[in-house]
């Protein structure tokens, strides 16, 4: 069941990436009129959609200083450590 | 009082000295059995609060038993967690592996209900060595590396923290396993809490942890990612809350295990580098010390065993169906592993922290405590980890092994199917755990050991920020996801000081060691046994013809003597014998007279 419908999905790729940014124009229209008193900086008040980009900034980092620093040496051949 | 205390690690240990012996259709009943009533002895004693099972041995006082609502909690996980761990590996027909976990899961349980040092070391070493065991189980070249690597690294540890409560005892004269006044902390403070992270992975003493990980057996990891690093978050919530440093060592840990977590090639490895990061969170919050921050590092150390317990549970099945644990060796595979997918997905999902999921309800909890704290870069940090964290173990992970590029062998892709019922039921009831606890919050919340902190994470705001962050979070992987592919590659870390600090002493011992010690022995057989022999030769000399000369010579000349005193006076004729004694006694009658 969980296979066809994973292949349902997959055969219809497109209208599943143009849902997910559909799913993402929602959730950045909602948050803007959540109640934002929870909030705890300025920045979370003032900006629209602030958690999504720092959403997307974060991952970016994460993906840039992994490759960054990954390729400076720290990833070695795999027999590194074999004699 | 003491009647009804049953040490629960007491259960364990007497339930693994008889596991060899129980054979047959009764090995899984009596395997289910144990645990379970370990579990049920932990809830009795959750009822009953108290201090139990002290002993006067020698001078010192020790105490099994300190049962408050801060081991109540991790008791309860513990023992939890050692039934699921059973289930899952109920089909391994080798019993010496259930018998190490279980004096693992002991020395666990142990070290959560001790109340002084002594008990605590312990049942901390017990728990280092049943737990190699279950590295070394897996019987291959590198897992009897790491294994060894493992238990250098912990009994180092062990010895720092010994250093650590010897020096406190000196200076105080105090045994109690209690808050340390980190305040104005001392050398033994510095030193107990040391050995403690050594055990909770903390940087720069972490690299043990995703080695041993790895190489372990499958149902050996699942019980390792639970109970070593847990304990030692309890252990350092119970001695060193507040401790401004862990809050830095927190964060860092949390990043660096992310980002290494990220560049991983190998599945357990890649988990590994996740509870770094996780364990990460939970440091924070003992350094924040504030009672949201301790309620929160008690609940995401809870939820976080029993998700990290089912990803190393799927990673275990994938492993054990197909014999592989690296992406590029792995891909495409829900076609013929589609629970196991479910069930990895569910674990990372609730890692990553979805509403409605453990990871949601906990992790939040520290966050909050560190704005609340006014400690923003705590909290932006760690929110930045959380978005890693969904990147690592919730897009990449379950990406790369289910979908993505097929990069199975066909024998890979052949033997790749959902693994056994037991190992089905045991990722079932963890994964079932892990949305129970972000469905109903007071489950877990009411256990926390702060009563007087209320927290609702699921409120507008919160619900919002943690959609918004997930949802970008995976915009940004599908963007980039081309940066994240796996190679064949190892990353190096600080291991490499004692894996190449071990390799070069083993090089200075076996050349410029074994140079000097060949010279010196050559030198000794050419020169010194020469003039040993000359030296000898000479003295044999001066023994035969010096001292033996004289000896000899002594004697020669007294028999000479002796021989003309017979040849003069004792010729054999009486008259003349008779006058010679007579003389000689008129001399002396003279000689006395006159003098």
């Amino acid at each position: 069941m969980i296979i066809n419908l994973i292949d349902y999905l997959r055969d219809r790729l497109q209208y599943v990436i143009y849902s997910c940014y559909g799913a993402m124009a929602f959730i950045i229209i909602w948050s803007m009129t959540v109640d934002t008193s929870h909030a705890h900086t300025w920045a979370e008040k003032m900006i629209p959609g602030f958690w999504a980009l720092f959403g997307l900034g974060s991952c970016a980092i994460v993906i840039m200083v992994a490759r960054w620093y990954g390729r400076s040496g720290i990833q070695a051949r795999e027999d590194y450590y074999d004699n | 009082m003491t009647i009804s205390f049953i040490h629960p690690a007491l259960i364990m240990i007497v339930g693994a000295c008889l596991l060899p012996m129980v054979r047959g259709p009764f090995r899984k009943p009596y395997m289910f059995l144990v645990p379970l009533l370990t579990f049920i002895d932990v809830i009795y004693l959750s009822q009953h609060a108290g201090v139990y099972g002290v002993f006067q041995f020698m001078n010192w006082e020790l105490t099994f038993g300190r049962v408050d609502r801060l081991s109540m909690i991790f008791a309860f996980i513990m023992s939890l967690m050692a039934i699921i761990g059973t289930i899952y590996g109920m089909h391994v027909e080798d019993e010496w592996q259930h018998v190490a976990a279980w004096f693992y899961v002991a020395g666990s349980l142990g070290a959560i209900y001790a109340g002084d040092y002594i008990t605590l070391f312990l049942f901390w070493e017990m728990m280092a060595f049943a737990s190699t065991f279950l590295i070394w189980a897996r019987k291959d070249e590198e897992a009897l590396a790491a294994g060894y690597r493992y238990i250098l690294v912990h009994t180092f540890g062990g010895v720092v923290l010994l250093l650590g409560f010897v020096l406190r005892y000196q200076a105080t004269g105090n045994l109690d396993f209690d808050q340390l006044n980190v305040s104005s902390p001392e050398l033994y403070t510095w030193l107990i809490m040391a050995g403690l992270m050594l055990n909770a992975a903390v940087p720069p003493l972490h690299s043990w942890l995703p080695d041993a990980y790895s190489k372990a057996t499958a149902i050996g990891a699942v019980f390792m990612c639970a109970f070593t690093t847990k304990t030692a978050v309890y252990t350092l919530i119970r001695s060193c809350s507040g401790f401004e440093i862990l809050i830095y060592l927190g964060v860092i840990m949390a990043i660096y295990g992310i980002i290494y977590a990220v560049m991983e090639n190998d599945v357990r490895k890649l988990l590994g580098w996740e509870i770094i990061s996780q364990v990460g969170y939970m440091v924070a919050g003992v350094g924040i010390g504030t009672a949201l921050a301790i309620n929160g590092a008690c609940a995401h150390a809870f939820a976080h065993i029993l998700y990290k317990g089912l990803l190393f549970m799927a990673a275990g099945a994938i492993l054990t169906t197909t014999g592989r644990q690296k992406l590029t060796q792995l891909g495409g595979l829900y076609k013929k592993m589609p629970g196991t997918m479910i069930f990895m997905l569910i674990g990372g999902l609730a890692v990553s922290g979805l509403p409605l999921m453990s990871g949601f309800i906990s992790k939040s909890m520290i966050i909050s405590a560190a704005f609340e704290s006014h400690l923003l870069w705590v909290g932006f940090a760690l929110t930045l980890v959380s978005a890693g964290t969904f990147l690592a173990a919730g897009l990449r992970l379950p990406y790369l092994i289910f979908f993505g590029k097929n990069n199975c062998s066909e024998e890979t892709w052949e033997k790749a199917q959902d693994p056994s019922w037991n190992m089905q039921l045991a990722m079932t009831i963890g994964g079932f755990l892990c949305i129970f606890l972000g469905c109903y919050t007071p489950f877990l919340y009411n256990m926390l050991p702060h009563t007087d902190v209320v927290f609702h994470p699921y409120n507008a705001y919160h619900l919002s920020e943690t959609i918004q962050i997930m949802a970008f979070t995976a915009f940004g992987f599908f963007m980039l996801r081309k940066y994240v592919m796996p190679r064949d590659t190892t990353s190096l870390d600080l291991d490499w000081f004692y894996r190449m600090g071990g390799r070069a002493f083993l090089w200075t011992v076996k050349n410029p060691l074994q140079w000097f010690d060949n010279v010196v022995g050559r030198f000794y057989k050419t020169v010194g046994i020469n003039c040993l022999m000359i030296t000898s030769a000479f003295w044999s000399w001066f023994d035969w013809n010096g001292i033996d000369g004289v000896v000899d010579g002594t004697a020669r000349c007294i028999r000479a003597i002796g021989r003309r005193v017979t040849i003069v006076l004792q010729r054999g004729e009486i008259q003349q014998t008779i006058y010679y004694t007579v003389s000689f006694a008129a001399v002396l009658l003279v000689a006395y007279v006159w003098l």
